[in-house]
């Protein structure tokens, strides 16, 4: 059963690098891009799987920081610099909701 | 060209480590363990990321804001670890079978 796990993820992200950047056809920034999607994909699963709700704050924590180097290659992309502004307001509104999440995890009020 | 050679260098290596972190949050056994690999590894990934889109704009808006978007990084991302891996310890989840010391709770336990 373990075996078959280490099998299964490894063809799918072997799968993944293969069609990505040898048969996909676009410019260097788009791949990249795919492969933090692909990132944040199994983000997103831990946070449906997760056993606690402890995972599931760390899994939203860690999903905003991949989106800012997201915006940042998709500015970089397009070549326009209003992207980071959203990186930018994502960031902050991230670590005020993981501060207030974890609050609420511990027990206390939010005007405690 | 060197300078375009630098910057794609930083943006490999982030993205590397952001994937890495993010396997690192599918694979580890315990809640800790999870925050420690994700943690680390996606804001070293993500703060080299934008470093590399900054050696590639060189001293314009994009640029600045993208310095900006590192600051907000390295000061927002460790304390929301702090906070969520404390709330969780107080919350009472336990730590994996093969973990060998727990020091907080020693000194907890000291402390009463």
């Amino acid at each position: 059963m373990r075996i078959l796990r280490w099998v299964i993820g490894l063809v799918l992200i072997g799968a993944f690098m293969y069609a990505n950047f040898f048969i996909y056809t676009a410019s260097i920034y788009v791949k990249l891009i795919n492969v933090i999607l692909f990132s944040a994909l199994f983000v997103i699963y831990r946070v449906i799987v997760g056993p606690t709700a402890a995972d599931r704050i760390v899994a939203v924590d860690i999903l905003g920081i991949l989106i800012i180097g997201m915006l940042a290659l998709l500015g970089l992309n397009y070549d326009q610099s209003f992207f980071m502004d959203i990186g930018l307001i994502w960031a902050l509104l991230s670590f005020i909701a993981s501060l207030a999440f974890a609050k609420v995890l511990e027990g206390r009020s939010l005007d405690d | 060209m060197i300078r375009t050679l630098i910057g794609m260098a930083f943006i490999l290596i982030g993205v590397t480590f952001d994937f890495l972190g993010v396997l690192g949050l599918v694979r580890l056994p315990d809640v800790y363990n999870r925050l420690q690999a994700a943690t680390k590894c996606v804001t070293f990934g993500s703060a080299g990321l934008l470093f590399g889109v900054f050696i590639l704009q060189g001293f314009n808006s994009f640029g600045f804001k993208v310095l900006l978007g590192i600051a907000f990084i390295f000061l927002t991302s460790p304390v929301a670890a702090h906070v969520i891996a404390r709330a969780a310890h107080r919350s009472g989840i336990k730590l994996t079978k093969e973990s060998v010391v727990d020091q907080y709770q020693e000194d907890h336990e000291l402390k009463e």
